[in-house]
């Protein structure tokens, strides 16, 4: 993969153990700009975990990860921010008695020239944001929690694209969504990939990872079985690397 | 931004609906918040219910009378200043029991302070006594709570009545500097008609002010106005309460024995009839509003408040968010502690003494205030002028039962039988409003 320049995010080696469960093993994976990486496998491989220490939820217990070929520490997800890494998780991490806007922009409200968080603006701002990536989306008054599974998710995806992020983890982002939904959220990340970013999917669907990634990475219980591209490969072998462990031969 | 009421959902659902009721059509318009008119609702039943009661069955109400609203505000404002600093406690899904036991404690650094410290150094009298007195139980306070916070699941209700009791060897300490006294209120912790109409008309143009800011604010970003007979109707009540109570504490003159005192000690002749000196808003409850002015805004317009809000709605996202759960607990629970000091300086200044006993249980009473109003066991939802009604319900309820001469048994069976149902009513409104 050295062709290509230098990934965007290389993770090496990475291993996390949880008491005695090697929850990650030694699992080295990259992504480069303008790129979709898929990352599969059973519940409990160790995707969400993995993924986890780039956000900086998770500490790695040993390995590297370099942002733009350098060593970057990330020992908590303001560090990760700081990386423009963002992340849209499974749980979709929203605090369910606030507002949209407020979720928007939470641990990075926009202030006045005084220091006070400046809800009118924030909420035109999100106004903004949702118009382009859900433009049925009207409650900007109630508490997310009074909102429906698709509409949650964008609030969550609408956070992870304000920002101008550079790497995004997307931990199985159409999960609740409808086909429509599911659509629209397949068209973000084409559109996302135009302009640059690297993106890692995390997705149990077979049929959105041949069509939405470029790469695909399976783990099974904590460690790497390959990394494949998903144009040289049928479904049915990235099934196999999934269920048996067994990497394809005409790749291997 | 914690508000889920049927105003808020009328007003996002879009256009007025035609079928709507002139009630519903009211809370749109004014977008009141339906809970805020419940406890007020209550609270004007409760006062109500108590001088009726009084007077009918004993021959006279003593509830609504200017002296008794006058005391009733005093008694509040030690509870209420603390109930203010347990809802951010609450809604970030912690609870502090120690509040009763810092209070005491705090009581009794002061009171050794100004009593046996200070004095030997600075000379009994001197006027920089109350303030150093006062900021110590301040810091006081403050360090006990930020060290909770530090600990978190460690209680230390026990732990600081004990130290409380080692350091005054269980004595009542009496009398404090007389500046401090001021502080709990009083006939001359008060501050008179013409200070009372000083505050109320501050206070009036503050409201106006508030409306016509939103308005600009709400018209710059485009943003759906208020009516303007709703705007009229707000600005109108709103200073119509502020007026209303400072025509109530001006109508509560100084006792006898005091005027006299005071005409003695400034050469005044007291007229034929009496001399009619006002007691206006005492000290404490300025106190009090500040307190609730201040926490209202921390609470709605910086990044803290917001963030005390995004733990209690969800800890894991507050935290993947960015943002320092523990060093917010700790902050928190020291401004838990800043308040019971202050709650501690009124209450020990109105008693004139700091005793080892002050503020015994008082956590149950904050806590059941700040319950009572609307802030959510459950965390996430909880409002600061909601809790200080709700330490209002507790003392109205207390001081009624008193006044019709409940026994203290029943009084307690009242009490806690409300608490229960401010737990049930919340789990209710929670239910149905999601």
């Amino acid at each position: 993969m050295t062709d290509r320049g230098t990934p965007l995010v290389e993770m090496r080696d990475i291993s996390i153990a949880f008491g005695g469960i090697k929850a990650v093993d030694h699992v080295t994976i990259d992504l480069f700009p303008g790129e979709v990486v898929g990352l599969l496998g059973h519940n409990g491989a160790g995707k969400s975990t993995l993924i986890k220490c780039l956000s900086g939820a998770y500490h790695a217990d040993a390995g590297d990860i370099f942002i733009n070929g350098e060593k970057a520490v990330i020992a908590n997800p303001r560090d990760a921010r700081d990386y423009n890494i963002e992340t849209i998780y499974q749980t979709l991490a929203l605090a369910d008695n606030l507002d949209a806007a407020s979720n928007l922009f939470l641990g990075r409200e926009l202030v006045t020239p005084m220091g006070l968080v400046d809800d009118v603006r924030m909420e035109a701002e999100a106004r903004k944001i949702m118009a382009r990536l859900n433009p049925n989306f009207r409650k900007f008054k109630v508490p997310v929690s009074a909102l429906s599974g698709g509409q949650r998710q964008s609030v969550a995806i609408a956070r992870a694209v304000y920002f101008n992020a550079r790497i995004l983890i997307m931990d199985e982002p159409t999960a609740a969504l409808g086909p429509h939904e599911t659509q629209m959220v397949a068209e973000l990340i084409e559109e996302l990939k135009r302009q640059g970013l690297g993106i890692f999917l995390i997705e149990h669907d077979i049929h959105n990872v041949m069509k939405l990634c470029d790469r695909a990475s399976v783990m099974k219980n904590g460690q790497l079985v390959g990394t494949v591209n998903v144009n040289e490969v049928t479904d049915d072998d990235i099934l196999g690397m999934i269920i048996l462990g067994k990497t394809p031969e005409k790749v291997a | 931004m914690t508000q889920s009421t049927t105003s808020d959902k009328a007003g996002a659902s879009g256009a007025a609906s035609p079928h709507e009721g002139p009630v519903t059509r009211f809370l749109r318009a004014t977008e009141l918040d339906t809970r805020l008119i419940g406890m007020i609702g209550a609270l004007l039943l409760i006062w109500i219910g108590f001088h009726a009661y009084g007077y009918f069955v004993n021959g006279f109400g003593a509830f609504l009378t200017p002296r008794n609203l006058w005391n009733l505000s005093v008694q509040t404002s030690s509870i209420g200043i603390m109930a203010t600093g347990m809802v951010l406690v609450i809604v970030t899904r912690h609870i502090d029991l120690s509040v009763g036991s810092i209070l005491g404690f705090c009581a009794i650094v002061m009171g050794m302070m100004q009593v046996y410290v200070l004095p030997k150094y600075l000379g009994l009298g001197h006027p920089l006594i109350w303030i150093i007195a006062v900021l110590s139980g301040l810091a006081i306070g403050t360090l006990v709570g930020a060290f909770h916070g530090w600990l978190i699941a460690y209680r230390g209700l026990l732990v600081w009545r004990g130290a409380a009791f080692l350091v005054a060897r269980g004595e009542t300490i009496s009398p404090v500097d007389s500046t401090f006294a001021l502080l709990g209120g009083g006939p001359y912790g008060a501050v008179g008609a013409t200070g009372s109409w000083i505050v109320g008309l501050l206070a009036c143009a503050g409201i106006v002010f508030m409306i016509f800011h939103g308005r600009s604010q709400r018209r710059k970003f485009e943003f759906p106005l208020r009516p303007v007979w709703a705007e009229v109707f707000l600005g109108i009540v709103g200073c119509g309460i502020v007026i209303g109570a400072v025509l109530l504490v001006n109508a509560y003159p100084w006792p006898k024995g005091i005027v006299k005192q005071y005409a003695e000690r400034n050469a005044i002749d007291i007229p034929e009839g009496g001399l009619f000196i006002s007691h206006g808003f005492a000290i404490p409850v300025l106190i009090l509003i500040g307190v609730g002015i201040v926490m209202t805004f921390l609470m709605t317009r910086t990044r803290f408040g917001r963030y005390v809000f995004a733990i209690g709605g969800n800890p894991e996202a507050a935290e993947l968010a960015g943002i320092n759960t523990r060093w917010m607990t700790v902050k928190i629970f020291a401004l838990m502690g800043f308040l019971t000091g202050l709650s501690s300086v009124v209450a020990s200044a109105r008693l004139n003494s700091a005793t080892n006993a002050l503020g015994t249980l008082d956590e149950l009473y904050v806590i059941a205030s700040a319950v009572i109003g609307g802030t959510s066991l459950g965390g996430g939802i909880g409002t600061i002028y909601g809790a200080i009604i709700g330490a209002l319900v507790m003392q109205s309820l207390q001081t009624g039962m008193v006044l019709i001469g409940f026994d203290a048994a029943i009084q307690q069976v009242v009490v806690g039988s409300v608490l229960v149902l401010a737990v049930y009513l919340d789990k209710l409104y929670r239910s149905t409003s999601k």
